[in-house]
């Protein structure tokens, strides 16, 4: 009971910290937004992507890009939150101590969901035509989120093992760069060798496909299962490693 | 039932084979200021927070509030607020957030708004209530971070080195709200670097040079442990001052002023002992004054060197 009600409060505690940083906000929700305008607007028309609207090749994609955005703001905050003297009000108070992990977890995947969501929205009004049926729509929204969940918990476990809050944020960078170097763009066959490679036996490009297959109504069994693979043993690992460095530190 | 709000003994902590606290024993009575003395890296941040169960000692054992830190850890939670020395404040909430927060986390229910406005008003933030806690000047910033620390009504206040970095004005105020606190019967242990702030608050000063203690006792107990008390005898003319100069040994003449020095710890009995003397020869005393060194001299004399920062305005 009074570890429902210090998460809750918790949860509200990084929900206002999110409101009040535009920066966040901006990474979080409107940047990919103005990445899929400048992917499918200004150079959507030179890629090859085997026929059909670029926007419905690309939106999958450009989800795992409205994902990863946001995580540096989550790894910066997990760091200053015990660097910066606060965690040690928290632990000398007789409170519920993964309270302050749980805040994290459920305002960050609260609020990637809604920056997902709202790339969803703009790419309908860009002509993103899927051919999901309602379940394969149901499907694709648990992938997202499992994997939401997965890189979530990788974030804080970063957040936690960084020294500083600025290589906690230093973090989003990789992050960042991945799904370029999957399938979210191009195809990965069309890439040169090595990067070709590296984009077919990353992580993100299982689950962009795993996506697209069920958004364009075709699902691919052998990409969702490695998707939900992937996802699982990030999430395991994540959870595993957040756990053991937040046992460290408190 | 005993009237200790904190008894401690043997701590021990080394980190890595840095030795910082080499047995430490203490006693606080509850309702009163102990002061914790000691120049930087002697040991007081550690004391604190093996105190306020931060940190596990290596070796010792303590009892606060009557429950023991290693084994009774959360009924010590709940008796105790800690500030430290750098405020831990939300800087992305505002003052009355952070205190809402600490309301929440306490479960005060609807009962915490009261507390909050209570706190508020207290500590003359009202005004700045609404605005961030980043925006908050270094005073602000360690007020408020006290007044959280009270909203859950703690027995015992860990502060650590609550004025370190605070202008004069603010050190002030802080003191007047310590001794507001004592007055509500709270039991204060105060870290501090200030000689002045421990003479000003304490019931109890404790010296802790290189992770032991090197004296206890009231502020006016260690002035007198010190050697440097002196008396100082003035005469009227000079052939008083003579003939005392005779009487008196051991005494530092300063015959410019007609004075002289003569040591001793300044109680009563040496006192009398003294003015008896003096008698014994119908020796006129003009003015007489002792003087007991300030808590610097304590320092050097205790540890054989300064306080390491003595900034007191």
């Amino acid at each position: 009971m009074s570890t429902v009600h210090d998460s809750a409060t918790m949860v509200r505690r990084n929900v206002k910290h999110t409101l009040r940083d535009p920066v966040v906000l901006f990474n979080a929700v409107l940047f990919p937004i103005v990445m899929m305008f400048m992917f499918v607007y200004v150079l959507g028309d030179g890629f090859d992507v085997g026929g059909g609207d670029y926007i419905d090749y690309a939106a999958p994609g450009m989800v795992m890009l409205a994902l990863c955005y946001g995580m540096g703001a989550t790894a910066t905050a997990v760091n200053s939150d015990m660097t910066k003297g606060i965690i040690n009000r928290f632990r000398v108070m007789n409170i519920s101590r993964g309270a302050v992990l749980t805040g994290h977890v459920v305002s960050t995947v609260a609020r990637t969901v809604l920056g997902m969501a709202a790339i969803v929205g703009v790419a309908f009004l860009m002509g993103f035509s899927p051919a999901a049926s309602f379940g394969q729509w149901l499907a694709a929204a648990g992938l997202l989120v499992l994997t939401v969940l997965a890189v979530t918990w990788l974030t804080i476990a970063f957040g936690l093992a960084a020294k500083s809050p600025e290589s906690a944020g230093f973090f989003a960078v990789p992050l960042i760069m991945l799904p370029f170097f999957s399938s979210a763009i191009i195809p990965a066959d069309r890439m040169g060798p090595g990067i070709r490679q590296f984009a077919e036996y990353q992580p993100f490009t299982p689950i962009i496909e795993a996506v697209r297959g069920l958004f364009a109504g075709t699902p691919d069994t052998g990409a969702t299962v490695a998707a939900l693979a992937w996802c699982v043993g990030i999430g395991v690992l994540g959870y595993v490693w957040a756990l053991r460095k937040f046992a460290r530190r408190v | 039932m005993t009237d200790m709000a904190i008894v401690a003994s043997g701590l021990r902590k080394a980190f890595g084979d840095r030795t910082v606290l080499a047995g430490v024993d203490l006693e606080v009575r509850a309702g009163s200021v102990f002061s914790l003395l000691g120049p930087n890296g002697a040991g007081k941040t550690t004391t604190v927070n093996i105190l306020s169960t931060l940190l596990r000692p290596d070796g010792g054992t303590a009892r606060v509030a009557g429950r023991d830190i290693a084994s009774e850890t959360r009924a010590v939670r709940a008796a105790i607020g800690v500030t430290g020395q750098f405020a831990s404040v939300d800087d992305l909430l505002t003052g009355e957030e952070n205190l809402r927060l600490m309301a929440d986390l306490q479960h005060l229910g609807k009962g915490g708004r009261r507390v909050v406005a209570d706190l508020l008003e207290r500590f003359d933030l009202t005004d700045s209530a609404g605005t961030l806690a980043s925006t908050y000047s270094g005073g602000m910033r360690r007020k408020l971070d006290l007044a959280m620390t009270l909203v859950g009504r703690p027995r015992i206040v860990f502060l650590d080195e609550p004025t370190t970095g605070l202008d004069p004005r603010s050190r002030r105020i802080m003191w007047d709200i310590v001794r507001g606190l004592v007055a509500d019967g709270t039991t204060i242990f105060l870290t501090t670097q200030y000689l002045e702030e421990a003479d000003q608050l304490a019931d109890r000063v404790a010296v802790l040079d290189q992770g032991k203690l090197v004296a206890q006792g009231s502020p006016g107990e260690l002035k007198r442990q010190v050697p440097g008390s002196h008396v100082r005898l003035r005469f009227a003319d000079s052939a008083a001052f003579d003939s005392a100069r005779r009487v008196l040994t051991d005494a530092t003449p300063e015959p410019d002023n007609l004075t002289l020095r003569v040591p001793g710890d300044g109680g009563a009995t040496s006192l009398r002992r003294l003015l008896d003397r003096l008698d014994e020869y119908a020796i006129d005393v003009d003015e007489l004054s002792v003087h007991t060194p300030d808590l610097d001299d304590v320092f050097l004399a205790l540890t054989g060197h300064h306080s390491a920062e003595v900034t007191v305005p």
